[in-house]
């Protein structure tokens, strides 16, 4: 499975684009994979404020429920209202329409603990 | 053999087929609510139908035909113990006087009903080694919870309220982590060894001052006894912790060894598992919780007592971590429990599990001739085997081969469970079963996985006989449909 | 011992086996070898076993008493059609529905109760059962305190005793904290604090009984409901009779987000306090927080409708220790019973015998009223219980019905010291003119006699 390059990622399994002090939050491929048919996404309410790696919500697909880690802390911005109809966005387009949630940045960087594309898929691989 | 549920004409909701004004005469014609009551106090309207007695029958006949259960056919799903349930321990539940006494009828008019409570307590505790048993817990998993808070009191009560680690090996069965959750403890999970068991040397790592209890199942879920369990005891007491005996498999020892001698504090049973309570489709069941001497007081209240000749419905345990329901105990399913035990007495109940035994490893050495049985040694009540290579030869998986089952009139084993082994299915024929109809399963689970060699398409089309084929749990989860509402 | 085995049977499979004896299967490490005679009951033949039933049963002289006995377990008429249809052994020998193909049957029964449920209470959804009204209760204060994350529940004191009870042993184990309402002078909740304390945003929920443990019924005005809602705190609605579903104003009007009950009262016999059938309804944004199971309808790989049990991700059994509650087993038998007792007696039958309880009831108020020595303690509207203060220890005085042959009712004194002359009674349609009239006369040589004294 390749993992889109400039995003970094988590090992719970989240991509994180950072643009500047806005950031874009979603789960990979590999995760939607082993979830299988994803049926609900509670996400975090806008204007909530996320610690790095806290918990923000769930995944539930029909053999599980996930908690949801976001890679990084902030502002919730906005989230993926379109999940709520169409959950199954997560499974078809993982890291394009089916991204969960936006965040504002605080000033510092927080890449620290992330992996890069290739550091993630070797992670992927050893589990 | 054809599926005995496989009427496939339709099956309309009973509030499709109602009409206003279609009643049954149950109950004298009286006055108006609004005579008695305030308008603001009532109901609008009451949408729901009228129908006639029998169109009411024929309906749940119906229903009742689309249902399997143990009556119908073979039932050999692991874990669950899913032996016959004798029609004279119903009838003894339905005696007018046990099933009619009201809860708050005064112990001295209901001496017959507590008498039958401390019979089966007394015998319970015999049979298992326990010092009492609370019969106050609805189901086992109820009991877990009563167990897990009444080590929370215990340790609080002592001063060691740093006791917050609940050790689960990960053969227990899913319960148990949950019910140590709602009491506020971290579960810590515990990895089991070659040869299926818990390891003593790894329960030793994560053993210290801030365990409270360990919760472990022996036999364990997959079907093998913990012939180390003393020292795995022995160890738990010595770090300050508590043993619980989770006895969801206790048809396997019943009567050979006891979970007391073990060296186990608390214990749970499943009267509906064990002790041949109908399971009804999923409940009532009724969770009896054994303990040990130091832990009596905390039980939930009532205890049943003798005071000299008589009984008594006792509120007053002194550290009662506090009653578990509304009522006394799931009663009926007391009576059914102690009329089981009045047909066996010790030396039946003895020979209960030894037959239940020999009827698992009959089926695990017939069953090893067509599909692996990892953990492959003398097993108890129950045991694994696995689809792992079928799947790889044949893309046929444990989900498959349980929906052919369907097809050939049997109820499909346990799948998926323990989650330790891939592929899995977890069979567990119970003593009630002959020889005839172990001999025609095994011929038949030989049947799917022949055929699924030489056809697998056959099997993975599977249940084509049954009343709807493979259901769509993905739509019912992402659409819940969970009611029929009225047109309006 | 329902065994079917022979002896040449067992000298087959053993050979097949390959062991030498049935010992030999269950050999286990000498420190934990049996050492004791089990003392069990004593083995006996069929013919016995029912002799010795016959003979316990017979000591329950409670059963065949003038009875006025209710607080959440009632004596109502059950059809026979529900016990013909309800022991058949397709239903009575069926585990949980997991294999759904050969469970059409069950689960469509399931599907009609949750379905049931909602009518009669007017919410959204509902689940397959749980245990009785009890735990539903505590089960229903877990969702309120997991949809808004606060710790401390409130319930007023005029929820069954026994409920509250049950509710402060699951919160024991979750550290949460309870609080209690004070009852008003005419039986009902006192509510004149609640818009305060909800506005603090403290309570995860406020739970009220209606009708409350003294009969009354006990719902929140405009003004209460509406500082509940504008605080964030879940209103859970307290059912212990399910039959006054049939006749009063449903909790969805009153403002509830919960409502946990009790269905006993729907053909399910009293048996000395169980297995009764608690349920939960909810308005639908606690779907995903709602205990226990749940039936769904859904399509087969050919588009014929059929049904599932559906959510399960939410379940123990996968969740694990991050589960929504540990309950696994419902009560679904039980709540089977219900769902026939509901189809036989259908709207008309269940507003009859809504009626007839206020019409035994109001008959039971009248007798007693008239007795010299006896008084109604609340004047609130109330459905088929009564509060009756006979002004001198209620356990005294019920004693002396006892003798009498009467179960008089629940000694108050027992959970609320302030009235401990005071009995709670009960009348259903089961309660005839002639139980009433025996009861009025042997309350009043009760009184009379204490009065001398």
């Amino acid at each position: 499975m390749a993992q889109p390059e400039g995003l970094l990622y988590s090992k719970e399994h989240e991509w994180v684009k950072i643009d500047g002090d806005r950031a874009t939050v979603g789960i990979t491929d590999y995760a939607q994979d082993s979830l299988g048919d994803i049926v609900y996404v509670e996400l975090p309410k806008v204007g909530a404020q996320v610690a790095q790696f806290g918990p923000v919500g769930v995944v539930e697909s029909v053999k599980a429920v996930s908690d949801l880690f976001t890679p990084v802390g902030g502002e919730v911005l906005e989230v993926n209202t379109g999940l709520e109809n169409d959950p199954a966005l997560v499974n078809r387009e993982p890291f394009e329409g089916g991204w969960l949630f936006k965040l504002k940045l605080p000033g510092d960087s927080q890449s620290a603990g992330l992996l890069s594309a290739s550091d993630y898929e070797s992670f992927v691989k050893e589990s | 053999m054809s599926t005995p549920v496989s009427d496939h004409t339709a099956s309309p909701l009973i509030f499709e087929s109602g009409q206003d004004g279609r009643a049954n005469r149950y109950f004298a014609r009286g006055k108006q609510l609004s005579e008695f009551l305030p308008r603001e106090a009532l109901r609008d309207d009451l949408p729901i139908p009228d129908n006639s007695e029998m169109d009411v029958v024929r309906h749940f006949t119906r229903l009742s035909q689309r249902t399997f259960g143990i009556d119908v056919g073979f039932y050999p799903l692991g874990s669950c113990t899913m032996k016959y349930n004798p029609r004279v321990n119903d009838a003894m539940a339905s005696l007018p006087a046990l099933r009619d006494l009201h809860p708050y009828t005064p112990d001295a008019f209901a001496q017959g009903a507590l008498r039958i409570m401390w019979e089966l307590e007394r015998s319970l505790c015999s049979l298992f080694g326990m010092a009492a048993f609370s019969l106050n817990p609805a189901a086992g998993a109820h009991a877990e919870l009563a167990a897990l808070l009444i080590a929370k009191a215990y340790f609080k009560a002592r001063g060691e309220t740093k006791r917050d680690k609940v050790i689960v090996p990960d053969t227990a069965h899913g319960t148990n982590p949950a019910s140590a959750a709602m009491c506020g403890f971290k579960v810590i999970s515990l990895k089991s060894d070659k040869r299926g068991r818990v390891s003593v040397d790894e329960l030793k790592k994560v053993l210290g001052d801030d365990t409270a209890v360990c919760m472990m199942t022996n036999p364990n879920t997959l079907g093998l006894f913990e012939d180390h369990v003393h020292e795995i005891t022995r160890a738990v007491h010595e770090a300050g912790g508590l043993c619980y005996y989770d006895g969801a498999n206790a048809n396997a020892l019943m009567g050979n060894a006891r979970p007391g001698d073990m060296g186990f504090d608390l214990m749970h049973l499943n009267l509906h598992k064990t002790f041949t309570i109908p399971h009804g489709g999923g409940g009532a069941g009724a969770g009896p919780l054994g303990v040990a001497k130091q832990l009596v007081n905390f039980l939930p209240t009532p205890y049943v007592r003798k005071k000299n000749d008589s009984f008594v419905l006792d509120f007053d345990v002194p550290k009662s971590i506090g009653p578990m329901r509304s009522f006394w105990s799931n009663f009926a399913h007391i009576v059914r429990a102690l009329a089981y035990i009045y047909a066996n007495g010790a030396e039946g109940l003895t020979k209960v599990s030894q037959l239940a035994v020999l009827n698992a490893n009959y089926m695990r050495v017939k069953i090893r001739e067509f599909l692996e049985t990892p953990y492959d040694e003398t097993c108890r009540h129950e045991f694994v085997a696995s689809a792992q290579e079928l799947k790889k030869a044949t893309g046929v998986r444990a989900l498959d081969i349980a929906k052919a089952l369907l097809d050939r009139g049997y109820m499909a084993p346990t799948i998926y469970f323990p989650l330790i082994v891939p592929e899995c299915l977890m069979i567990e024929p119970t003593e009630t079963e002959s020889k005839e109809t172990l001999d025609a399963f095994v011929d038949a689970l030989r049947d799917i996985v022949e055929t699924a060699k030489r056809d697998p398409e056959q099997i993975l089309a599977a249940p084509v006989t049954t009343v709807v084929g493979r259901l769509d749990e993905t739509r019912a989860a992402r659409q819940p449909d969970l009611r029929w509402y009225p047109s309006t | 011992m329902y065994t079917p085995h022979t002896e040449r049977d067992i000298a087959q499979m053993l050979q097949a086996v390959g062991v030498d004896s049935l010992d030999a299967l269950l050999r286990v490490p000498d420190a934990v070898k049996l050492r004791e005679k089990l003392d069990v009951v004593p083995a006996l033949p069929e013919t016995e076993i029912v002799r010795r039933f016959e003979e316990l049963a017979r000591m329950n002289a409670g059963a065949s008493c003038v009875s006025f006995l209710g607080a959440g377990s009632y004596r109502h008429y059950a059809p026979p059609a529900i016990t013909a249809l309800a022991m058949r052994g397709e239903f009575l020998t069926a585990y949980t529905p997991y294999q759904a193909e050969v469970s059409q049957g069950y689960l469509q029964a399931i599907y009609e109760w949750q379905t049931y449920i909602c009518l009669l209470t007017g919410m959204d959804i509902a689940n397959a059962s749980v245990y009785d009204g009890a735990t539903a209760l505590a089960e229903a204060a877990i969702m309120a305190i997991n949809a808004n994350g606060r710790q401390k529940v409130l319930v007023s004191r005029a929820v069954h005793p026994n409920y509250r009870a049950v509710l402060k042993t699951y919160c024991d184990g979750l550290d949460v904290a309870i609080e209690e309402l004070p009852i008003a002078e005419d039986g009902t909740t006192d509510l004149s604090e609640l818009a305060r304390v909800a506005a603090t945003k403290e309570y995860a929920c406020v739970a009220l009984q209606s009708p409350n443990f003294f009969g009354v019924i006990d719902t929140p005005g405009g003004a209460e409901q509406a500082a509940l809602k504008a605080s964030g705190t879940v209103l859970v609605a307290v059912v212990a009779e399910a039959l006054s579903l049939g006749a009063l104003q449903v909790p969805a009007q009153w403002g509830a987000g919960i409502v946990a009950g009790e269905a006993q009262s729907f053909g399910v016999p009293m048996a000395y306090g169980g297995p009764y059938v608690g349920f939960i309804a909810s308005t639908k944004e606690h779907l995903r927080r709602i205990p226990g199971r749940l039936a769904g309808k859904t399509v087969d790989s050919n588009g014929k409708e059929g049904y599932v049990l559906t959510l399960q991700a939410r379940e123990q059994h996968i969740r694990r220790e991050r589960a929504t509650s540990n309950i696994c087993t419902n009560q679904a038998h039980c709540a089977l019973i219900a769902t026939m007792y509901l189809a036989l007696v259908g709207k008309t039958g269940l507003r009859d015998v809504a009626a007839a309880n206020l019409q035994c009831t109001r008959e039971l108020a009248d007798a007693v009223e008239a007795i010299d020595g006896c008084s109604l303690n609340f004047t609130a509207p109330h459905f088929n219980e009564i509060v009756v203060c006979v002004h001198q220890p209620a356990k005294h005085a019920l004693a002396k019905l006892e003798q009498r042959g009467i179960l008089g009712g629940v000694d108050l004194g027992r959970y609320y010291p302030e009235y401990a002359n005071c009995i709670l009674m009960a009348a259903t349609e089961m309660t005839t003119t002639q139980d009433i009239q025996m009861l009025a006369k042997a309350l009043q040589e009760v009184v009379h006699v204490h009065a001398r004294v």
